[in-house]
């Protein structure tokens, strides 16, 4: 199908919004009713058409007004993209991973012709039509993984391997869940994640680790995260707490089903060839609360996940002050049917609402 | 991690006999189309249908890490090993297709390093004939250190020294010259990482010196590939699957497996990787370990690396 792009905003009058399509698409990523850390990997190669897992880097009808979002967190930040010194082929290879990628899976919209190390890049929802030697980086504007990045929907973290471990020696970060490029860069696997909680405890951290190296090109991985935002706020970041922080506190009963979103991320692993990195595209996905009960399962389910979180991943994430409201407002949709297995809507075959 | 997906099919456009002992085979894509650019230091699985046996060795890759056109391996042959690399010398012909796996990097460059000390013995010199083209195009310092047992065995000595050749020291053993070790690991500037791949002693004599002399150990990388050792043949209860199961005397206990529909993960097999990593549930008997993944106290009847180890005695039960 061809993508009717929204012009929409994630700041200030926040006009985000979510047609009928990208509901039913949503990557809703709760399989049961209760949620605790796992080492919830996959293979990422592919799924049901038209889900978001179906192209490698998926493309919906927020890409423009996303990528408009991250030039001006860029022009007010430049620190939230970054890359040491001995990352620059990594920069090349993600580059080529998102074009070959991308000119095969949306051949409407992207195209790339390459001629040796002479390659031509059309990227036609954002008008762009450039020439450039591959591998010469003064032929582009940015960077390798600045340039693409600039273009491509979700953050990333390209890690160097080393040393039994990885490293983020570079990414583009401006559509995270309170973490800071600036603040974890050149910072260990064990490093970054050490204020999760009970997860290193669970020993998830190390069978993750054990996991990611050994990814392997041609092999990529895939993973869901989730987290709660008020608002649709793209940019919600440690050095602009202080912008999105105070929102928290202006969720009421009337107001919650429109503000408050679930923040889903979609995290993607895969294994560079040139430079052996790893990249970790993180892709963010929202959905106001209103939208996502319009899917009976998904209603249920979320009461019931959210009523049972342990506090501590509560309070991690960010929500357990708002908790309550969020439960009175949730457990209007619970009306503590059955739900199916598995995250996808089952529209034809779960009841609707029993009221 | 075991599914036709992660193949390569290419076909063997080129077959060259370097010396007594090393044949080059080149691979170009069977679909023409480019391979997956690679990182010097990586290997690729080469399967090996050989009548009724599959095969998977894994060989460095040392053609140009940059260009996709082609694909180089180099193969030494080993007539006392269970016959990978005599069925490539004496089977395998131009035109001839073959699958290989995807490329793996388990002897990557450390692009932090500000010079790279390579030390080769043997046919150990292919990771490096990559990991040099890619220096070349990304401009980092290195240094080889190659030592081989005589002119003619040592394979593009001639190749890399015109190439290079202020970077380039070739050592012979019929001519009882030797690495001076100590004094090259003494006397690196800062930020340098050695890499040694060849023979198990040399191995284990580049590790121990450094140690000796400081070196921090995220600094010194190794490479040595172990073909899966031929051995008596024994038999493995697998208690997950239910099945038992016999391994015999040419095959490894990983093929043992696969043989039998049993669905084992991997990726070097060659013990290095710890992939296979497998948990022993119960024995009576002796293993033998031929890996460089397990921890010593996991070797006493703890855990097991499929891929190359095996084990000779009563009764062996694992948790696969
Ligand atoms: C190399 C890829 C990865 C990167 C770059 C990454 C990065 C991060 C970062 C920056 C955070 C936020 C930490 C903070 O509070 O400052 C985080 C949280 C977390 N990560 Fe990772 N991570 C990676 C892979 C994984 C994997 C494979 C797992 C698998 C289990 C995992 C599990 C988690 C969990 C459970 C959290 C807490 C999330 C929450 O509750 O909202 N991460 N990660």
């Amino acid at each position: 199908m061809t993508i009717q792009f929204n012009d929409e905003t994630f700041r200030d009058d926040y006009t985000f919004r979510n047609s009928d399509w990208a509901i039913r698409r949503f990557p809703f990523p709760f399989h049961e009713d209760s949620y605790m850390y796992s080492v919830n990997m996959e293979r990422h190669r592919g799924g049901p058409e038209g889900s978001v897992y179906a192209k490698r880097f998926d493309v919906d009808e927020h890409y423009i007004s996303e990528m408009r979002d991250r030039a001006l967190v860029l022009a007010e930040d430049p620190l939230r993209c970054q890359s040491l010194p001995h990352m620059t082929l990594a920069g090349w290879d993600l580059l080529e991973l998102i074009m070959v990628n991308k000119s095969e899976d949306y051949p409407d919209l992207f195209e790339l012709d390459r001629d040796g190390n002479k390659w031509r890049w059309i990227n036609k929802p954002l008008s762009i039509d450039d020439s450039f030697i591959f591998m010469d980086e003064a032929s582009l504007p940015y960077g390798p993984m600045e340039y693409i990045t600039r273009q491509t929907q979700g953050d990333f973290a390209v890690l160097d391997q080393r040393e039994n471990n990885l490293w983020m020696d570079a990414g583009m970060v401006t559509t995270q869940a309170d973490w800071s490029l600036d603040f974890d860069i050149g910072m260990n696997f064990f490093e970054w994640h050490a204020p999760v909680p009970l997860a290193h405890e669970m020993g998830v951290f190390k069978r993750a680790l054990k996991f990611l190296l050994n990814v392997q090109q041609g092999n990529p991985a895939r993973r869901l995260n989730w987290t709660m935002t008020v608002n649709p706020l793209l940019d919600t970041s440690p050095e602009n707490y202080h912008k999105w922080g105070v929102q928290k506190t202006t969720l009421t009963p009337e107001n919650l089903g429109r503000k408050q979103h679930l923040r889903v991320e979609l995290q993607t692993f895969y294994r560079l060839p040139r430079s052996n990195a790893l990249v970790f595209p993180i892709r963010c996905y929202l959905i106001a609360l209103e939208d996502l009960v319009t899917i009976p399962k998904w209603g249920r389910r979320l009461h019931r996940v959210i009523r049972d979180l342990p506090v501590e991943l509560a309070t991690y994430k960010g929500f357990i002050d708002n908790r309550p409201l969020i439960l009175d407002y949730l457990s209007q949709f619970d009306d503590g049917l059955p739900t199916s297995p598995g995250v996808w809507p089952d529209l034809d075959s779960e009841p609707p609402l029993r009221r | 991690m075991s599914t036709d997906l992660d193949r390569l099919h290419v076909v063997v456009t080129a077959k060259v006999k370097l010396n007594d002992l090393v044949t080059r085979f080149e691979f170009v894509h069977a679909g023409g189309k480019p391979l997956p650019p690679f990182s010097g230091g990586a290997h690729a699985l080469v399967e090996m249908r050989d009548g009724d046996v599959t095969r998977l060795n894994p060989y460095s890759l040392m053609s140009d890490p940059l260009d996709p056109s082609h694909y180089a391996i180099s193969v030494r042959r080993d007539d006392a090993g269970r016959g990978g690399s005599v069925f490539l010398h004496d089977k395998v012909q131009v035109g001839d297709r073959l699958n290989l796996g995807y490329p793996v990097n388990l002897f990557a460059l450390d692009l932090t390093a500000r010079k790279h000390l390579m030390i080769a013995g043997g046919i150990g010199i292919t990771p490096f004939v990559a990991q040099i083209k890619q220096l070349q195009s990304t401009g980092g310092a290195f240094e080889l250190h190659y030592a081989a047992r005589t002119q003619a065995l040592a394979t593009y000595a001639d190749a890399l020294r015109a190439a290079h050749p202020a970077r380039v020291n070739l050592y012979l053993d019929d001519q009882n010259q030797q690495i001076p070790l100590e004094r090259l690991l003494s006397g690196q500037p800062p930020g340098t990482h050695v890499y040694v791949c060849g023979p198990r002693g040399m191995i284990d004599w580049v590790l121990t010196t450094a140690h000796a002399l400081g070196w921090p150990p995220e600094a010194v990388h190794f490479e040595e590939f172990l073909a899966p050792q031929p051995g008596m043949p024994f038999t493995v209860e697998l208690a997950q699957t239910g099945k038992t199961i016999c391994v015999g005397e040419h095959e490894s206990l990983l093929e043992a497996m696969e043989r039998e529909g049993v669905d084992a993960p991997y990726l070097c097999r060659g013990g290095a990787c710890g992939q296979c990593e497998t948990r022993v549930l119960a024995h009576d008997g002796t293993f033998h370990h031929h890996d460089h993944w397990l921890e010593e106290h996991d070797r006493n009847g703890r855990k097991i690396m499929p891929c190359v180890s095996r084990f000779e005695g009563t009764r062996l039960v694992l948790d696969r």
